[in-house]
């Protein structure tokens, strides 16, 4: 199935919800969103360019492949519990840097922020491996 | 620190072998060898600190709060057991990497067989019922390996496995009173129960506790009715049997009884169990033995009597008795553990192990026969082996036994008069007599193979004829351990003219004369043993095996019939009328219908939920169940934007998108709904799913208006910012409260995810 | 409006028991899925009902009384994610089970062995 439109709009869409689904990820900690809605929104990017492009040439446009991005997903939660277990607390307990205190600029980075990261990265990986594998068939 | 150290080791040891067996070759077996034998020397050199009853104990909490923690407990009992365990495991490893080199998968039985001197080590030193448990097992599990050696032979399996099911069911009933004995104390630790031996005794728990333990000793010390599973074992390769079935794993219920004298022993029901099943086994072993034509059968049935004999003298409990059972325990592990080898050797050799086919094998393995029949001058109690010294002390004790006296002196004599049989027996008609026509001519067994033997034969003869300098202090520690009020006898080899003297000569002399009316004796006894034990117990055990399958069989193909609608309808019906019981017992529902609060928008979207369900489960068509299924999702997602739930509404807009594409996806394939269920059919699963509607609906309704405890998110609401630095508080549990629920999660999808990868990609077109 | 919301509750579990017990393969894991709608949607209910107040903090001073519970919402939030990837494996096991054997009839696999 070919259609223009929803090539042009995929190919437009694409970038434009990778953005999204990061700035979503990064504003979870105080407003909506978060590691799962980004992930979701990450995966929705590549299935839409799926939809319109084929599963092949998608594959081809990832950094990641799929069942990869999952792992690294999961890789990165667990690894978020370390830095607690250096300065010896209890694993995944948060931990917190401040750069540009008090100032327009102001970004905090934490542990748990790090997580999300990879609930993130693990959500998107399988939702893309589950449909690519449909869609495939 | 030391003996946690050296077991660690062995299991390591255990593991390596394997690995690199085939690179060390022949080599192999004297190298491996080295561990075992260090650990012979360190707790041989413990033995002066530990005669007059010290202890050595090394602790690892694991549970403290329930006083289960890996500690040893090293003393007087533990170094005579360490010495048999180790000491004829060294021999043991050198033999089998020889006796092995021509079978497949030997670097594997390595291993296991290290495992297993690990796990019976382990037993022997355990400080902690828990951890002896544990060890406990791990011999039965290596044992099962080391039996079933022989895989793709269906008799090598059916006796691993029957072995397996009766120390497993004895381990499970040990594991029982175990727990049972830790009860009085709140600990597990030896040298708690030992600090105050007759709380258990006193107690109520006793009885039970004690059934328990010797179910698992029983067990595995063979005795009856649980014997059979050990001559059922020597289908395994020798080594295992020299190494198993002589000196370890059947000594193990030896050694607990031993262990547990202090606390246990001395009532009246120990002394009756154990002098009835012990002697019964004793007298039963010797008999049964007589017939048997397999050298390693014959064997295996009179380590049987042995252990009977052993029971037996801990039953007695008396201070000859106990005596007598340490002497007998360790002259019994030197002489069966040469006999198993040489059985082996002359397998090798000649390639039968049937007596009647053997005889003459003197001019041919002139060594072979020394070593061999030194060992069953052990047996026989001859002195100057340490076989006569055992022999006098059981007399002795018996001579002094509180009750039964002469009953007991008959078992004995009479269990004494056959081993003298058997002891010509297998000396005179193997080694000399008619030559029979061997398949290949018979010679000398290797250096490796006739070592052990050798050194064990002479170790027999050192201990035997100097026993006020050797065997007295080699076994006054496990005396002492044993039974702390009695301390151990001055061994000598000459006592006089005495009773006991008398009764030996008589044993001698009976032996003799049975064994040149052998022909007659054997007729005599098979005739016996066909109208009285005609019926083999392994036979009975192994039936009652296949029963048990076919009825549990039969009862899961009943229960589980394969339908998963009436598993799921008596879940139901069962949960609907659980709740129903607490629905009402719990306070009356207030409702208060208040029209105000209802919008009517929101009214509508409820009202379209309830269409979309009930449209998906009367329609005929499949397009109409997945719009259905989406007009519930976006319903749902109203719902929780009308009531505070951003985060849940914006997840689920996303997840029911993705689950309609997904379902639509997959729907393709499928054929077109069809009727399976009948009109009846349907109303009764009407009539279920009503019952669960109505009952969730009160349960909501219940739930919705009764605040039960102050909730948790309290906590979460107060250090969201202050602690975690975030004002989405949902986003906070699930990334920092609660995040390790969260790796679970997404752990699981990942593992969905892979399922669904390998369902599709994966299978085989 | 609880009222409202318990004869949703009710209504949707009892659909997906209803479909539970078909036959039909596919049903099945139409039934599961809104088994997973209802049970979410109870979760969200029974925790109370609060209108127009999210759980962030915004620095008000009483705002901790009147807002909603977080806590059922993170294990609802999880809980509709594990039931995607739920929901997905059990699809993809109703299309293969369909193309290994040919029907969509659960009775049939039992008879079968």
């Amino acid at each position: 199935m070919e259609s223009v439109i929803l090539q042009i709009a995929a190919r437009h869409m694409r970038p434009l919800l990778i953005i999204l689904s990061v700035i979503v990820l990064y504003r979870g900690h105080n407003e909506p969103g978060g590691g799962f809605i980004g992930g979701l929104m990450l995966g929705a990017a590549y299935i839409l360019y799926a939809m319109a492009f084929g599963v092949g040439k998608t594959q081809n446009r990832i950094l990641f492949s799929p069942i990869n991005l999952t792992a690294l997903g999961l890789l990165i939660a667990l690894l978020s519990g370390v830095p607690a277990l250096l300065s010896g607390m209890p694993f995944m307990t948060g931990e917190w840097v401040t750069f540009f205190a008090n100032s327009a600029f102001e970004l905090k980075l934490g542990t748990p922020l790090l997580f999300d990261v990879g609930v993130f990265f693990a959500v998107a990986g399988m939702l893309m491996l589950v449909m690519f594998s449909i869609m495939e068939e | 620190m030391t003996t946690g150290l050296f077991i660690a080791l062995l299991i390591l040891l255990a593991f390596l072998a394997p690995l690199t067996r085939k690179y060390l070759k022949n080599a192999a077996g004297w190298l491996y060898a080295l561990l075992p034998l260090t650990g012979l020397v360190y707790y041989l050199s413990l033995l002066p600190d530990i005669i007059d009853g010290q202890v050595i104990t090394e602790t690892y909490a694991w549970i403290p709060v329930y006083g289960i923690n890996f500690s040893f407990y090293v003393d007087g009992l533990s170094i005579l057991f360490s010495a048999m365990v180790l000491g004829i495991g060294t021999f043991i490893l050198i033999y089998a990497n020889k006796y092995m080199h021509t079978y497949p998968m030997r670097s594997r039985f390595m291993g296991y067989l290290i495992l297993f001197m690990a796990a019976m080590q382990g037993i022997v030193v355990s400080g902690n019922l828990i951890t002896m448990f544990v060890f406990w097992e791990l011999t039965s599990i290596s044992s099962y390996m080391l039996i079933g050696y022989h895989h793709e032979k269906p008799e090598s399996r059916t006796s691993a496995l029957q072995a397996l099911l009766i120390t497993g069911f004895g381990g499970l009933a040990l594991l029982g009173g175990f727990v049972l004995m830790g009860q009085p104390y709140g600990s597990y630790e030896l040298s708690v129960l030992f600090s105050d031996p007759d709380l258990i005794r006193s107690g109520s728990l006793y009885l039970p506790a004690l059934i328990l333990v010797l179910l698992g000793a029983f067990t595995k010390s063979a005795q009856f009715p649980f014997h059979f599973w050990l001559p059922g074992a020597m289908v395994a390769p020798s080594p295992v049997s020299a190494f198993l079935h002589s000196a370890t794993m059947v000594k193990a219920g030896v050694f607990l009884l031993l262990r547990l004298n202090p606390v246990m022993g001395g009532t009246e029901a120990w002394h009756i169990m154990l002098t009835a099943f012990g002697g019964f086994t004793m007298v039963m072993g010797a008999w049964l033995s007589i017939s048997q034509t397999d050298l390693k059968k014959i064997l295996a049935y009179t380590t049987v009597s042995a252990l009977g004999t052993m029971v037996l003298l801990i039953g007695n409990g008396t201070q000859y008795a106990i005596n007598a059972a340490i002497i007998f325990l360790l002259v019994h592990a030197m002489y069966k553990g040469t006999l198993f080898m040489m059985a082996g050797n002359i397998e090798k050799m000649t390639g039968t192990r049937d007596i009647t086919k053997l005889g003459g094998l003197y001019t041919y393995m002139p060594l072979a026969a020394f070593i061999m029949t030194a060992a069953l001058v052990s047996m026989a109690g001859i002195p100057p082996m340490l076989g006569f010294l055992g022999k006098e002390l059981m007399y002795e004790s018996k001579l002094m036994a509180p009750t039964v006296r002469y009953l007991l002196l008959a078992a004995t004599f009479f269990t004494n008069m056959v081993l003298v049989f058997l002891s010509l027996r297998l000396s005179l008609d193997v080694f000399w007599g008619k030559t029979p026509q061997y398949a290949k001519t018979p010679k000398e067994p290797y250096f490796p193979l006739l070592l052990g033997p050798a050194l064990l034969v002479m170790a027999s003869l050192l201990l035997g004829a100097l026993p006020g300098l050797l065997a007295g202090p080699f076994t006054a520690g496990a005396i002492t351990a044993t039974s702390p009020l009695h301390p151990a006898l001055k061994l000598k080899l000459w006592h006089g003219f005495n009773t006991v003297l008398l009764l030996s000569f008589l044993t001698l002399l009976a032996g003799a004369i049975l064994y040149r009316h052998k022909h007659a004796f054997i007729r005599f006894a098979e005739k016996i043993n066909l109208k009285y034990f005609a019926r083999e117990f392994s036979k009975g055990f192994y039936k009652a095996q296949n029963d048990f399958l076919v009825f549990t069989k039969l009862q899961t193909s009943r229960i589980q019939h394969g339908y998963h609608r009436f598993y799921l309808m008596t879940i139901f019906v069962v949960a609907s009328a659980l709740v129903w019981v607490v629905i009402w017992r719990a306070d009356p529902i207030m409702l208060e219908l208040n029209f105000a609060d209802m919008p009517l928008n929101l009214v509508a979207v409820l009202a379209l939920i309830i269409t979309a369900a009930l449209s998906a489960v009367v329609s005929h068509s499949r397009v109409i169940a997945l719009v259905a299924m989406g007009v519930i999702g976006f319903g749902i997602t109203i719902i929780f934007i009308a009531f505070s739930g951003v985060d849940l509404a914006i997840t689920m807009v996303m997840v029911e998108v993705l689950m309609v594409i997904l379902a639509m996806a997959v729907l393709y394939h499928l054929p077109k709904y069809t009727k399976y269920s009948d009109t009846g059919a349907r109303m009764r699963d009407g009539l279920v799913a009503a019952v669960v509607g109505v009952f969730m609906m009160v349960l909501v309704l219940q739930a919705g208006t009764s605040q039960l405890d102050i909730p948790i998110s309290e906590f979460f609401k107060d250090k969201s910012y202050s602690e975690a630095f975030g004002r989405n508080i949902v986003n906070v549990i699930l990334v920092d409260f609660r995040a390790l629920d969260t790796l679970g999660e997404i752990t699981v999808i990942a593992i969905a995810a892979i399922g669904i990868f390998s369902m599709i990609k994966l299978t085989k077109k | 409006m609880l009222f409202l919301l318990a004869v949703v509750i009710g209504v949707l579990y009892g659909s997906a028991v209803y479909l539970l017990l078909r036959r039909n393969i596919f049903k099945l894991v139409l039934g599961l899925i809104f088994l997973g709608h209802a049970t979410n949607l109870l979760l969200f209910v029974a925790s109370g009902l609060t209108s127009g107040y999210p759980a962030f903090l915004r620095n008000i001073a009483g705002e901790t009384e009147m807002m909603a519970d977080p806590l059922p919402q993170a294990l609802i939030l999880t809980a509709i994610v594990i039931g995607l990837g739920v929901t997905a494996f059990a699809l993809v096991l109703v299309y293969r089970f369909y193309s290994v054997t040919k029907t969509v009839d659960l009775d049939e696999l039992s008879e079968n062995e």
